[in-house]
């Protein structure tokens, strides 16, 4: 009788033991791989590292380094053109795609697909696409002159103050449907009773919207923010494969940056500095959104 | 149950144990020659080790340039487990000799005779705190400059044989409707460029306080803002695509006659012979303007880890010694289009171009014009050659004075090496 009733105890422990167990091996890959690298980064960070990582201490000397460099500082402006533009664009894009998708038109799931499709691709094919499309000498600006307008130019490709926006342009291509998915998601989630009610008061459809359904969709802009803002930040390959940098290193990334000081000129510890840069970064965007969007649905 | 795991366990390191010594004798190298001709070339080697009893595993890294495979290495060597070579070449040789896991190859060099063989200059690299380290294996030479002789009969201009005898003909090159410069604007690219033009504007002596020593007041002199205003002139002769191109198909250019010119190093001949040129007759090979009296090198070798096991120990020397024999540098080089490191090599198996190149190489080895290459990881370390290519490439792609980027570039220099 005890035994059974121990056993029966012990079943109790392990059910509610069991998602920890579980969830344990993945917990403590992540603190490892993610947490803990971070933090290993940071060290690294403050050595004198060059192409194998050493323990020196050095204090904050590569940051003050980095800060010095020309090449970083276009880097950084860089990223704040780029992902300024691409988040707005991918956002704005993809709530327009989104709500003229909802207005029960027909062959609607072969354009959501349609629009769709260049999230399937993999950003170095997007790249590799746009830089044939860009190249004044292929693409769009042959094809026009070929047209007959002889005096037709767009070599952004080429030029190098011109060459981030068009990193930018192959980049919103790319997101924009995904983000029009998400938005779309959040429309089909908006109960028609509200709508149908403010039909009936008498406002008219972009009131509707301005005034109903993109308030509505606030939850939706916050994860699209969200996704997006690292994919900016993270961004390589595509500069990678469609300006490779260039011309010079006029559309360099902080990612490209990172990986050219780490990898190519053994200077680990200028590579480690900027990748916390970029980490803080990404903090100072998400930390504050977050906060204030999590106390929101706190009171709300 | 527990002592079936314990003979499991004890019967695994056993067998491990003889394999261990099965594998003796083995090189394992880890290269990146990876494409048609340098693969070719590769396996020469490995045939004649294999010729010898020894076993060859392939540890090739593609991609990069080299950066993928020097990744590759830093971990292998970091987790204790270094290869037998790698094909590590420059500076960077000294700095992995640093660690402590090079292994001395002196009796080989010795036995040889490579100090008589080698010219100092490439030596030196090879060796760290006067013993080798590593084994040269080919040399490429940088300054070049491929042409187009239709074009230039076309355009009516002579080949150049000075910087301003260059500008005379671009500019009848291009009224005659040709692309007087074909240009691969990718920082390497640019820097091989450039470096070409320090070294004719400059001389040897210039070169060598510049691009070799790295001396601050040397880069921000007037003579370097000279060599800036030419490599900036360029510019103009060169079409608007070139920004990303590939050197090959720069080259493809000036073998299809689209542009009459392009600098680049003897790796260039392989896409000329490919497409089954003959120098002398369509297409001509010269020292760019300026530099006849300079060569600048690109020279590829492997360093050699220390190894414990006696057997591969032989196999790592046998592999050092065939490295720099007469059989392999001509089956090598040939494959490759590049030139033997070494003297006292027939000129026979080789073409018009090389030949040429075997000539300067031995006459510049004498009179002090043979200087590495700094685009081509020769000369300066990693850090500071980054740094070069940043002020370089920067100043090509942008509309800053030849003044400025002089002085940035001995700015830069001098934070890189902090």
């Amino acid at each position: 009788m005890k035994s059974a009733e121990r056993s029966i105890n012990r079943l109790a422990v392990l059910e509610t033991a069991l998602p920890r167990i579980v969830v344990a091996p993945s917990f403590v890959a992540m603190v490892v791989f993610i947490y803990g690298f971070i933090l290993w980064t940071l060290y690294i960070s403050m050595t004198k590292s060059s192409f194998l990582p050493s323990y020196d201490f050095v204090g904050l000397t590569n940051y003050f380094k980095l800060w010095r460099i020309d090449r970083w500082w276009v880097a950084v402006r860089n990223l704040l053109v780029y992902g300024g533009l691409f988040i707005f664009g991918c956002t704005l894009l993809g709530l327009f795609l989104a709500i003229f998708l909802d207005q029960k038109i027909r062959i609607e799931g072969a354009l959501r697909t349609i629009y769709l499709y260049p999230l399937a691709l993999s950003f170095v094919v997007t790249g590799t696409a746009w830089k044939w499309i860009l190249n004044p000498g292929l693409g769009i600006e042959r094809l026009v002159r070929q047209w007959g307008w002889s005096t037709f130019t767009f070599d952004w490709l080429v030029t190098s103050e011109m060459a981030i926006y068009c990193v930018v342009i192959a980049a919103v291509w790319q997101s924009s449907g995904f983000v029009m998915a998400m938005f779309l998601a959040g429309l089909r989630g908006i109960d028609d009773a509200v709508i149908k009610a403010a039909q009936v008061d008498g406002a008219s459809l972009p009131r509707i919207y301005r005034k109903i359904i993109i308030p509505s969709l606030r939850p939706v802009f916050f994860s699209t923010v969200i996704i997006l803002t690292h994919i900016a930040i993270k961004s390589f390959d595509l500069v990678v494969v469609l300006t490779r940098g260039g011309p010079g290193y006029a559309s360099d990334l902080p990612a490209t940056f990172m990986y050219s000081y780490a990898f190519t000129r053994g200077q680990l510890a200028m590579g480690a500095a900027s990748a916390m840069m970029m980490f803080f970064m990404v903090m100072a965007v998400i930390v504050p959104y977050l906060y204030s969007e999590l106390r929101r649905k706190r009171y709300a | 149950m527990i002592r079936t795991i314990h003979r499991i366990i004890v019967a695994l390191a056993v067998v491990g144990l003889f394999a261990a010594t099965a594998v003796s004798g083995e090189v394992e190298v880890l290269h990146w020659w990876t494409s048609g001709g340098e693969a070719a070339a590769v396996q020469e080697l490995q045939k004649m080790l294999e010729k010898e009893g020894h076993t060859w595993k392939d540890f090739a890294v593609a991609g990069g340039a080299g950066a993928n495979a020097m990744t590759a290495l830093k971990s292998r060597v970091v987790s204790g487990n270094p290869p037998t070579a790698a094909q590590v070449k420059g500076p960077q040789i000294q700095e992995w000799a640093e660690l402590g896991v090079l292994s001395n190859i002196d009796d080989v060099a010795q036995a040889e005779g490579w100090d008589d063989l080698v010219p100092k200059v490439v030596a030196d690299i090879m060796k760290y705190k006067g013993h080798w380290v590593a084994v040269p294996v080919n040399v490429h030479r940088i300054n070049w400059m491929w042409c187009n002789p239709e074009i230039f009969k076309k355009a009516g201009a002579q080949y150049p044989r000075t910087w301003d005898d260059f500008f005379v003909a671009c500019e009848k090159i291009k009224q005659a409707g040709f692309i007087p410069v074909a240009f691969g604007g990718q920082p390497w690219q640019e820097a091989t460029v450039w470096e070409t033009i320090v070294a004719g504007v400059g001389g040897p002596g210039f070169y060598q306080s510049t691009l070799v020593k790295a001396d601050e007041e040397a880069l921000a002199s007037p003579t370097m803002v000279k060599a800036m205003e030419i490599f900036k002139k360029i510019k103009p002769y060169t079409d608007k695509n070139a920004p990303g191109r590939d050197w090959n198909l720069a080259t493809a250019m000036v073998i299809k006659g689209e542009a009459a010119m392009q600098f680049m190093g003897d790796w260039a001949k392989g896409e000329f012979t490919a497409a089954g040129k003959v120098p002398g007759r369509d297409y001509d090979a010269l020292t760019a303007p300026d530099s006849n009296d300079v060569f600048l090198f690109n020279v590829d070798s492997f360093i050699m880890f220390e190894v414990k096991d006696p057997e591969a120990q032989k196999a790592q020397k046998a592999m050092a010694r065939l490295i720099m024999s007469p059989e392999f540098q001509v089956a090598f080089n040939v494959s490759k289009g590049s030139i033997p490191v070494r003297s006292g090599i027939s000129q026979e198996p080789f073409d018009a171009v090389a030949i040429a190149s075997m000539q300067d190489f031995e006459a510049t080895a004498l009179n002090g014009g043979l200087m590495p290459s700094m685009a081509h990881e020769m000369a300066v370390s990693p850090a500071i050659r980054g740094a070069m290519f940043d002020v370089v490439t920067n100043f090509y792609n942008s509309d800053m004075p030849a003044e400025e980027a002089a002085r940035k570039l001995a700015a830069a220099v001098q934070e890189a090496k902090m």
